[in-house]
C-alpha cells in the first residue's frame, strides 16, 4: 500500500480542482426515501468490535464516501451491507424494506452489487465468463456485457483471457464491468485503488460520471482521501468502528478531515460528548 | 505378446477407475470435500441397481436409466444436508461426516443385505463374449463398453463445466465462493448440484463394477475407494483428463504388477501411486494455475 505523502497539501488541491465535477453530483436529489439505510449497526469479529453503532443514510443518486485509516471498519461496513458479515445489534434498510437477515444472493439479485476489495475475480475463469457469471441473474436495466466493453474498450479484444493473467487495474475494470451487468440500484465499491498505481486509480475514478449517469448510488469505501473527497457528495469519516465527521465534502475543512481520519483532537467537543466530535456528525442532521 | 494384452487389459479397466475417480475429484474440485464415503456411494448404487432390476425387469445395461438419477438426488439432497451443516462448520469436519457416512452405510449394508457379494449378471451374448485380435489379445466387450462410457462421461463433464450456464457457475462456485455470491449465485444450491453429478457418475461406476466383478458391503471402503483415491492422485487433483490418465496408469501397473508375480498386482498400483505422491504431489496433468 502506497499512501501518497503530504496529504494534507493534496486533499486541498484537489478540493480545489474539483469544484466543477461535485457540483454536477451535489446536484443528486435528496429530498427523497434513503435508498440504504443503516442504524446502529455493531459487528463483531470474534472479540473485536468492528463497528459500534454505525449510522447512515444514502439517498438514490448520491455518491457516499466512506473513508478512514486502516482498520476504521470500512470495508467490515460494505461486507455488512452485502450480507457477507452478520451483525450483532443495528438494522440495514434498503429500498424501505428490512434486508439485515437477508442472505448476500438474495440482496444482490435484489439491487445491491459489490465490487469487494482486491477485486475478488473468478481466476480461472475468462474476462468475458466473469462477466457472464455476473449477469448469470441480473435485473432488467441498461447494462449488457457489450455494454461494459464500449466503457472498457480494450476488454473486448481480451475476452477470451483468463482474468488472472491481467493487470491490477484490468482486473479492477473486470470486477466493476461484473457488478454493473447485474444492473444494480446500488453500487457498493470496496476500496477500488488499493495496490494499484495513482495514474490507474484515476482512470477508474474517471469512468464514475459515466456509470452514474445509468442512475445508480454509489457507496464506496476509499483510504485515499484525494480521490474520495473528488467524486463524493457525501462523506463519512470511520475511526475505529466509529462516526468521527459526516457532511457533504463541500462543508467540511481538509483539518477537519485529517482531526477525524487520524483521531487527533484538535478542537474539544462542546457538550464532551465523545462520539459526536464535529458538528453535523450524526446522521440525525440530514433530512428524513 | 503376452505383455501387449496386459497392458491393454490395464488400460481398457483404467477406464472403470476413472469413472470411480471423476465424481471424487468434482467434489473436492468445487467444495473442497474429500469424500471418503465416495467408495460405499459406489456400491449403494450397485444395490440399487439389483433392486431395481428385480421389481422392474429392466435389462442390466439399462438400469443406469433409473439408478443414476436416484443417486443423484440422493447426491442433491445429501449435499444441502448432512454435507453442508460440516462444510459451515469447517473442512476437516467434512472429513469426519464422510467417515461417519462411510460407516453407516456399509453397516446399514451388512444389516440389511447381508455380507453375501452380489453381482450383476449380463445376459446380452454381446456384451458377455470377447474378441480377438491375432492369437494373444483377447478383449471382452464389457470392458471396452465401460472405457467408452467414462470416456462419454469425461466428455460429458467437460462439455457440461466449459460450455454451459451451470457448469460456468460451478467453476465460479470454485474459484470464490463469496464473489459468486455478491454476483447472486447461491453456491450451496451449485454444491448441490456439483454432489448430484459426482453422485451420478458413481453410481454408473457402481453398475460397471457389478457387471465386470462382484461386490459385497465392504467392496467400497477396500478397494474402490483406495482406486478412486489412487486414479485421482496420480492424474493430479481437478484435471478431468487426469483422472483418466491416471486410472489408466493405475490399470497398467496393476497389470504388469500381476504379470510379474500374481500377489504384486495391487502393489505394483500403490508402488506407482506413491512415486507420483513423492516426485510429482500435485500429480501427472497439475489443475491449471490457481493463485
Amino acid at each position: 500500500m502506497s499512501e501518497p505523502e503530504g496529504r494534507g497539501d493534496a486533499w486541498a488541491e484537489e478540493r480545489g480542482t474539483s469544484d466543477k465535477g461535485r457540483r454536477r453530483l451535489e446536484s443528486a436529489p435528496e429530498a427523497s426515501e434513503p435508498i440504504i439505510e443503516v442504524r446502529d449497526l455493531t459487528v463483531h469479529h470474534g472479540q473485536l468490535r468492528a463497528l459500534d453503532r454505525i449510522s447512515l443514510r444514502v439517498f438514490p443518486g448520491e455518491v457516499y464516501a466512506i473513508i478512514g485509516a486502516n482498520g476504521a471498519g470500512k470495508s467490515t461496513l460494505l461486507r455488512t451491507i452485502a450480507g457477507l458479515n452478520q451483525p450483532t445489534e443495528g438494522t440495514i434498510r434498503y429500498d424501505g424494506k428490512d434486508v439485515t437477515r437477508i442472505r448476500p444472493e438474495r440482496r444482490a439479485t435484489s439491487g445491491i452489487a459489490m465490487v469487494p476489495e482486491g477485486r475478488r475475480l473468478f481466476g480461472s475463469l475468462t474476462v468475458e465468463e466473469n462477466l457472464q457469471v455476473g449477469a448469470t441473474y441480473a435485473r432488467t436495466g441498461p447494462w449488457t456485457i457489450e455494454r461494459v466493453y464500449e466503457l472498457f474498450s480494450w476488454m473486448k479484444d481480451r475476452r477470451a483471457q483468463r482474468t488472472e493473467q491481467l493487470s491490477g487495474g484490468e482486473q479492477q475494470a473486470v470486477a466493476i464491468g461484473r457488478a454493473l451487468v447485474a444492473n444494480p440500484r446500488v453500487l457498493l465499491l470496496d476500496e477500488l485503488s488499493l495496490g494499484l498505481a495513482p495514474v490507474v486509480v484515476q482512470r477508474i475514478y474517471g469512468m464514475l460520471p459515466q456509470i452514474l449517469a445509468s442512475g445508480l448510488t454509489v457507496l464506496l469505501v476509499e483510504q485515499d482521501v484525494s480521490q474520495a473527497l473528488r467524486v463524493a457528495s457525501h462523506l463519512q469519516c470511520l475511526l475505529e468502528g466509529r462516526t468521527t465527521l459526516e457532511g457533504k465534502p463541500s462543508d467540511v475543512t481538509p483539518e477537519q478531515v485529517e482531526a477525524a481520519y487520524f483521531g487527533l483532537r484538535t478542537a474539544p467537543a462542546a457538550d464532551g460528548h465523545e462520539e459526536a466530535l464535529w458538528p453535523g456528525s450524526t446522521t440525525s442532521s440530514r433530512g428524513s | 505378446m503376452a505383455w501387449v494384452n496386459d497392458i491393454i487389459q490395464g488400460i481398457l479397466i483404467g477406464g472403470l477407475y476413472a469413472l470411480f475417480a471423476c465424481g471424487l475429484s468434482l467434489m473436492f474440485g468445487v467444495m473442497k470435500v474429500v469424500n471418503l464415503a465416495h467408495g460405499d456411494l459406489a456400491v449403494v448404487g450397485g444395490y440399487v441397481a439389483v433392486g431395481v432390476i428385480a421389481v422392474t425387469h429392466i435389462p442390466v445395461l439399462w438400469s443406469f436409466v433409473i439408478v443414476v438419477p436416484l443417486m443423484a438426488v440422493l447426491g442433491y439432497v445429501l449435499q444441502r444436508t448432512v454435507i453442508q451443516a460440516a462444510l459451515d462448520r469447517s473442512i476437516l469436519t467434512t472429513l469426519l461426516v464422510t467417515f461417519g457416512l462411510s460407516v453407516v452405510i456399509e453397516n446399514g449394508l451388512l444389516q440389511f443385505e447381508s455380507a453375501n457379494s452380489h453381482s450383476l449378471g449380463v445376459n446380452d451374448a454381446i456384451i458377455t463374449s470377447s474378441f480377438s485380435i491375432g492369437s494373444q489379445i483377447s478383449i471382452a466387450y464389457l470392458l471396452l463398453l465401460i472405457f467408452v462410457v467414462a470416456v462419454v462421461v469425461l466428455l460429458g463433464l467437460q462439455y457440461f463445466l466449459y460450455r454451459s450456464r451451470y457448469g460456468r457457475l460451478i467453476r465460479a462456485v470454485a474459484d470464490d465462493q463469496e464473489a459468486a455470491q455478491l454476483s447472486g449465485i447461491d453456491y450451496r444450491h451449485v454444491f448441490g448440484i456439483a454432489a448430484a453429478i459426482a453422485f451420478g457418475t458413481v453410481a454408473l461406476a457402481g453398475i460397471a463394477y457389478g457387471m465386470y466383478s462382484q461386490f459385497a458391503p465392504t467392496t467400497g471402503t477396500d478397494t474402490i475407494l483406495l482406486f478412486a483415491f489412487a486414479a485421482v492422485v496420480i492424474g493430479g487433483l481437478g484435471s478431468l483428463w487426469g483422472t483418466l490418465l491416471g486410472g489408466v496408469i493405475l490399470g497398467v501397473s496393476q497389470a504388469i504388477g500381476a504379470q510379474i508375480s500374481g500377489s504384486d498386482e495391487f502393489l505394483a498400483g500403490y508402488i506407482v501411486f506413491l512415486a507420483v505422491l513423492v516426485l510429482r504431489p500435485q500429480g501427472l496433468i497439475a489443475r491449471r494455475s490457481t493463485s
